[in-house]
């Protein structure tokens, strides 16, 4: 009986890849449709489910699969033509396949479903019949060539390299191969760090062979891992196939990089995220073929998928040339105070917050709002990320950034309070070391908050004894990693940074797992454990917006982009906000008031070896508060065209950067009118005015 | 019929849990704290290869810490979910056969918190033996991070 199993299974296994096969072949058939080798193929795969299910005695499947097989002789031998009708009922026919083969995989038998519906229409059509036409796709009407005279089978490419030099591997082998080498290579590293330290020629010479054949084990043991990633991708033409028929619309489905290989693991999990993009872009994003050709555009709709690998990671894009996503429907749709005010790349994120949706009608295919946060949530659980752009009436692009596998990761190793921390290495964009006076003077802060400037961007700091609620330190040297979460960059201040080391992800125990700044664990090279930071968790926990739904953008990512703009954003007695443009600020400062001087009509300070003229805010946009009395004076040194000037505030708020989309001219004083900034108006001061409402012969030089 | 418990001692009290459950039993081991876990977590440990999560015993069942330089051993026992979690205690003790009637149900009196993990306590001939609950030793309440 055992014998008899295995043998079943066997046919199991083949008949699934198989199926695939069939799927993808019958959908590209129907664009190609004369196509012999294909035809070919799929009669091949048919006939050989026919003959095994027979000799096995599967009755119904033999049924099934036989008049299957007996339409497909017909298409093949040119005398019949394929249709989208038949495609369909071939589809089904597929599907019935499954349906028995899941059967028999669940019981041993094929359940009660005899498909008797089914048999009888294809018998229909084999008799030349044209049953009612059931939902026609959309498609242009295919000339169907008679295939003459059969092509020689020989010399001509043939589909299916059916590899007589591959094996099949249990897929819980490799994963227990790959933990061995995992165990290998911390062994390893064990070893060399040992090793390092003793005096012994031969000891060297073996670790460094030990290091090298680790290392390709490893490399050897992960490619049998790697996957290429058609095998997410063949189930979808059928699945745009399907619902473009559906939804009445015709998408023509490109793929590129389907060879691109990604860890079996990941593949996996990726399965439903973008299967669930795919179906987004044909229900949203494509068009009907008439609002098409209204729009001017060609009424077939196009969806590219694209991979690639890129500095160590793959990188898919899901890109559809639909109606896009109008980011003021979305700034709409949002329920939350402010998301009004977000700028439009903002609003595009707030796709992945839960709950939300655009789509005017819930169909059964999407638009319940369930969905894209969850497909950010499986992405980010991989330890990927998820980007969506979109030009209204040009598409949508979704991208999705993910590493080639999560087994064993290259990580920069930091230590805090005496223990270590591994952070991956992907996460990782440069390293910044200050010296204690360095430190002193470079390192800023914004209410409390602190900031770095690298190199003219502002780089907000987060300590990580402060986020792990060790006790704080006075360090002699700053060490800052610059982490990358999202789009957001910051600055992760340690205590020390070690080395960089690859190193094997490993779960935390239940007990820990609820905390999310931990990513795992991993041995280090002397057999303790350290454990793994979460970056995404880590920014998030010291409050960085990293979804795009809180309205202000801390970082200074964006800089680049044209319209926005980056504001230092200060408090006036009276409580008005307003705004100056970061680029004319040089520093922030506290001065004493015993240092205020005065020259003419004028409050100066002396500030490194000049006369600072001061500029009282409050006065110069007529304020009607009382500045604090015998406070000190928090002064933002601003500089415009070599001159320099202090402008004295009631209090520094925060440094934002976003499109300044609601603006008006009202004219307050300030000289650049208003904003809406981080959801409250704010005026904008023009440094530049500010200077010339001084006397120009007090300004003080550039320092 | 009698049950077989690998027993030892948190101050001064004699606990035990059931063989069955136990996978060995180490001495003191190098320990990385993890911070922003609950205070039981002692921390995590290197078993061979495997990291396994640390419980101070004291800690959970609400006892006076040991007092510093107090040696220690740890218990590891398997919990259901198949990963092992490792006890810290005070000292080992004997492997004890006790018999199946002399189970009582703890006293109201008992502490609640050392109530709740102890599934019963043994009167053996000349003292008693506390019956760990190690399902719900290992089990701490969930911290939000």
């Amino acid at each position: 009986m055992d014998g008899l199993d295995e043998i079943v299974g066997e046919f199991l296994v083949e008949s699934h890849e198989n199926l695939d096969q069939l799927d993808r072949d019958l959908v590209e058939l129907e664009r190609d449709p004369s196509s012999r080798d294909l035809l070919s193929s799929v009669f091949r795969t048919l006939h050989t489910i026919k003959g095994t299910s027979g000799f096995l005695a599967f009755g119904t499947l033999e049924s099934v699969t036989h008049v299957g097989e007996s339409l497909l002789s017909r298409l093949r031998d040119g005398q019949m033509k394929l249709d989208p009708q038949i495609t369909t009922v071939l589809l089904e026919m597929v599907d019935a396949v499954r349906e028995l083969l899941a059967s028999i995989e669940e019981n041993g038998t094929e359940g009660d479903n005899d498909y008797a519906d089914l048999v009888a229409r294809l018998h229909r059509i084999l008799d030349g019949e044209r049953a009612e036409p059931v939902a026609e796709p959309v498609v242009e009407p295919v000339e169907f060539e008679p295939v003459p005279e059969p092509a020689p089978e020989a010399g001509g490419p043939h589909r299916r390299t059916v590899a007589d030099s591959s094996i099949r591997v249990d897929v819980a082998l490799l994963d227990s191969l790959m933990n061995l080498v995992g165990e290998l290579v911390l062994t390893r590293n064990q070893m060399l760090q040992r090793a390092a330290t003793r005096e012994d020629i031969e000891l060297q010479r073996t670790t460094h062979r030990l290091n090298l054949i680790a290392g390709e084990l490893q490399e050897g043991v992960m490619k049998t891992r790697m996957q290429p990633i058609d095998n997410v991708w063949s189930k979808l033409p059928r699945v745009v196939r399907d619902l473009s028929v559906m939804l009445g619309k015709s998408v023509d489905l490109h793929m590129e990089g389907r060879d691109t290989e990604l860890d079996k693991t990941i593949l996996e999990a990726i399965r439903d995220p973008l299967t669930h993009l795919v179906r987004n872009s044909v229900d949203h994003g494509i068009e009907s073929p008439e609002a098409r050709r209204a729009a001017g555009k060609p009424e077939r709709g196009t969806l590219v998928l694209r991979a690639f690998h890129e500095g160590g990671q793959v990188n898919i894009e899901i890109a559809d040339d639909g109606a896009g996503i109008d980011p003021d429907k979305v700034r709409a749709k949002g329920r939350r105070e402010g998301d009004r005010n977000l700028s439009d790349r903002e609003a595009m994120n707030l796709i992945f917050v839960p709950g939300f949706s655009t789509a005017k009608a819930v169909t059964n295919v999407s638009g319940r709002g369930v969905g894209m946060d969850v497909v950010k949530t499986n992405i980010e659980k991989i330890g990927g990320t998820i980007d969506l752009t979109s030009t209204v009436g040009h598409g949508t692009t979704v991208r999705i950034r993910i590493p080639l596998t999560l087994a064993i990761i290259p990580a920069l190793v930091v230590s805090a309070a005496g223990n270590r921390y591994a952070i991956p290495q992907v996460n990782l964009l440069e390293l910044v070391r200050l010296e204690g006076e360095q430190a002193k003077s470079q390192v800023e802060t914004v209410q409390g908050a602190p900031v770095y400037r690298l190199r003219g961007r502002l780089l907000p700091l987060v300590d990580l004894r402060e986020q792990l609620e060790l006790p704080a330190v006075e360090r002699p040297t700053t060490y800052i990693a610059v982490l990358q979460a999202d789009n957001r960059q910051f600055g992760l201040v340690v205590d020390d940074i070690k080395d960089t080391e690859e190193i094997v992800v490993k779960p935390l125990g239940r007990q820990l797992r609820a905390i999310s700044l931990y990513a795992g664990a991993t041995i280090m090279g002397d057999g303790m454990v350290a454990l793994i930071l979460d970056t995404m968790a880590l920014a998030r926990k010291a409050g960085m917006a990293l979804d795009g739904s809180d309205s202000v953008d801390r970082s200074a990512t964006e800089s680049g982009k044209d319209e926005r703009t980056a504001l230092l954003v200060v408090g006036l007695a009276d409580g008005r906000r307003a705004g100056i443009a970061l680029d004319t600020v040089d520093r922030l400062e506290e001065f004493t008031l015993d240092r205020v001087e005065r020259t003419g009509g004028h409050e100066v300070v002396q500030y490194r070896g000049h006369i600072l003229p001061l500029l009282r805010l409050d006065n110069a946009l007529h304020g009607y508060g009382e500045p604090a009395k015998g406070q000190d004076l928090q002064v933002v040194v601003c500089h415009h065209e070599g001159r320099t000037v202090g402008v004295v505030v009631n209090a520094i708020l925060d440094i934002v950067e976003e499109e300044l989309s609601i603006r008006s001219h009202l004219d307050t004083g300030g000289h650049h009118g208003s904003a809406v900034v981080a959801g409250h108006v704010t005026e904008l001061i023009d440094i530049s005015h500010a200077i010339a409402a001084f006397d120009p012969a007090l300004l003080a030089p550039a320092n | 019929m009698t049950h077989q418990y690998c027993t030892f001692l948190l101050d001064g009290h004699l606990f035990g849990v059931s063989v069955a459950s136990v996978q060995e039993v180490l001495k003191e081991q190098a320990v990385t704290p993890v911070p922003l876990a609950p205070r039981e977590v002692s921390g995590l440990i290197n078993l061979r290869g495997q990291i396994v999560t640390t419980l101070d015993l004291r800690t959970r069942l609400g006892i006076a810490p040991r007092p510093a330089g107090a040696p220690s051993v740890s218990v590891v026992v398997r919990a259901a979910d198949g990963g092992p979690v490792s006890l810290v205690v005070d000292q080992i003790g004997d492997v004890l056969e006790a018999p199946e009637g002399a189970l009582e149900a703890p006293p109201d009196t008992v502490p609640a918190e050392l109530r709740e993990l102890v599934a019963g306590i043994y009167k053996l001939e000349d003292r008693l033996m506390l019956l760990l609950d190690t399902e719900r030793a290992v089990t701490v309440s969930e911290v939000a991070a």
